[in-house]
């Protein structure tokens, strides 16, 4: 039933690719992509990795459709047509799709145990997470502490791109030279219809309660910082559309962004920090409680804060300078 | 009393499935974005509501089915008001619905 659901969802994921590269239409492409996201979403998760369909839901289906549309509003709406150079494309394609369906023969069977991935460092993991670190997810711990290098590194490359997106572009009151109070004031995309604006005040505090249960219950069940922030930054950038641009940047204003996004990666730092000061090494958490798996799970709690306040200022202040640019 | 539980929802699931079946056929059917929005709006609600109203009978009073029911609650919350917010755009925009060119007493 599964390979069937697998074959099922990965043929809509074919036609959806060709549609988006067929569409000349940009809007119908961001559209179709969003649409591929939540596929893969629903790939993921019949493949029972809950936490990366939980992340692709968030952030490629949610937040990167809207963050598209936001750049589509500077751009024109139909793609330029370019027909120099289709050969070159088509011929990189074509020894692409060449290669990756050749490594594909020496691939193994979907959940042989036999397979280089569950002989090598997974099994490791499975059996120590419970005594090391003593939570029962262990995607967490493995995110959060056998592999927390590799997470402070993503949390680096979030805040390089948000660094990247406002040099380019500017968040009036905060980078570059507009004001904050230039934004025209009441203008907003849905302030005049009354039922969004109903439904979405109504909406936004359970969209910020569920950001806080997926950040803090992420050592239960699936969640955690990167997602958490993905939603958060949803609910606060619906609020943006509901009351206005200038308004929502009231509420959280562009330099306190700011501090948001380099703060959460200062936190992630920082524990790494602390942990060396009390005599452990570098994101090594055990040090931080008497009893070393309670500091585990403190240190995990913390980095966690950490990748979700960062996460959560960087999608924002790359919406708020998208949305406050397209005008 | 297990036999009509998995009846009734047997009879909700299917109930689903065929108007999430006619909300496509009329997607592909209708002439212009507003009654093709009109048939998208059977899948969004009823279908939706059948289907997850037969998952519910079938996990039984556990926190799954309070889970179920807060995301019906959201289906009805949000997908009229994604529907609104649709049709008042494209109206907005200057799409104007297909049905009006037609002269009144044509016979199509």
């Amino acid at each position: 039933m599964t390979v069937l659901f697998g074959i099922f969802l990965l043929t809509l994921l074919v036609i959806t690719a060709v549609g988006i590269v067929r569409s000349e239409n940009l809007f119908a492409a961001v559209m179709l992509s969003g649409i591929f996201s939540l596929l893969m979403a629903a790939n993921f998760f019949i493949l029972d990795a809950a936490d990366v369909a939980l992340t692709e839901a968030a952030v490629g289906a949610g937040i990167s459709t809207v963050l598209l549309l936001g750049a589509l509003a500077l751009t024109p709406i139909q793609e330029r047509r370019n027909r120099a150079g289709r050969w070159v494309a088509l011929g990189v394609v074509t020894v692409t799709t060449l290669m990756v369906v050749y490594a594909t023969f020496e691939k193994p069977r979907l959940g042989d145990p036999q397979a280089p991935v569950h002989q090598h460092v997974a099994p490791w993991y499975l059996e120590q997470t419970p005594e090391l670190v003593g939570i029962p997810n262990v995607v967490t711990a493995v995110l959060g502490t056998f592999r927390g290098y590799d997470t402070l590194g993503e949390v680096i490359v979030v805040l390089t791109a948000g660094v990247g997106v406002l040099f380019l572009l500017g968040l009036p009151g905060a980078v570059g030279h507009r004001k904050r109070e230039e934004l025209a004031s009441g203008r907003s995309y849905l302030g005049h219809h009354l039922i969004p604006q109903v439904v979405g005040q109504l909406l936004i505090p359970f969209i910020l309660l569920f950001a806080l249960y997926v950040q803090f219950h992420g050592e239960y069940g699936p969640g955690g910082g990167f997602q958490a922030g993905a939603i958060f930054a949803a609910g606060f950038i619906l609020y943006a559309l509901i009351a206005g641009e200038r308004e929502a940047l009231t509420i959280i204003s562009p330099r306190f962004l700011m501090v948001l996004m380099a703060g959460g990666a200062l936190l992630y730092g920082g524990v790494g920090i602390l942990c060396l000061l009390l005599g452990g090494s570098f994101l090594d958490y055990s040090v931080l409680a008497s009893d070393p798996r309670t500091g585990q799970q403190w240190g995990i709690l913390a980095i966690e804060l950490g990748v979700g306040i960062s996460v959560a200022g960087v999608l924002l202040a790359i919406y708020h300078a998208f949305a406050a640019r397209g005008r | 009393m297990a036999f009509w539980i998995d009846l009734l929802s047997f009879v909700l699931l299917v109930g689903g499935g065929v108007f999430v079946l006619i909300g496509g056929i009329g997607v592909l059917r209708m002439p212009d974005l507003y009654t093709r929005m009109h048939a998208t709006g059977l899948t969004d609600t009823m279908g939706t509501l059948l289907v997850l109203g037969g998952v519910m009978l079938q996990a039984g009073l556990s926190l799954a089915t309070i889970k179920l029911a807060a995301i019906a609650i959201f289906l009805l919350l949000t997908g009229p008001t994604a529907s609104y917010a649709l049709s008042n755009a494209a109206l907005l925009s200057g799409l104007r619905p297909k049905a009006e060119w037609l002269e009144p007493g044509s016979d199509r």
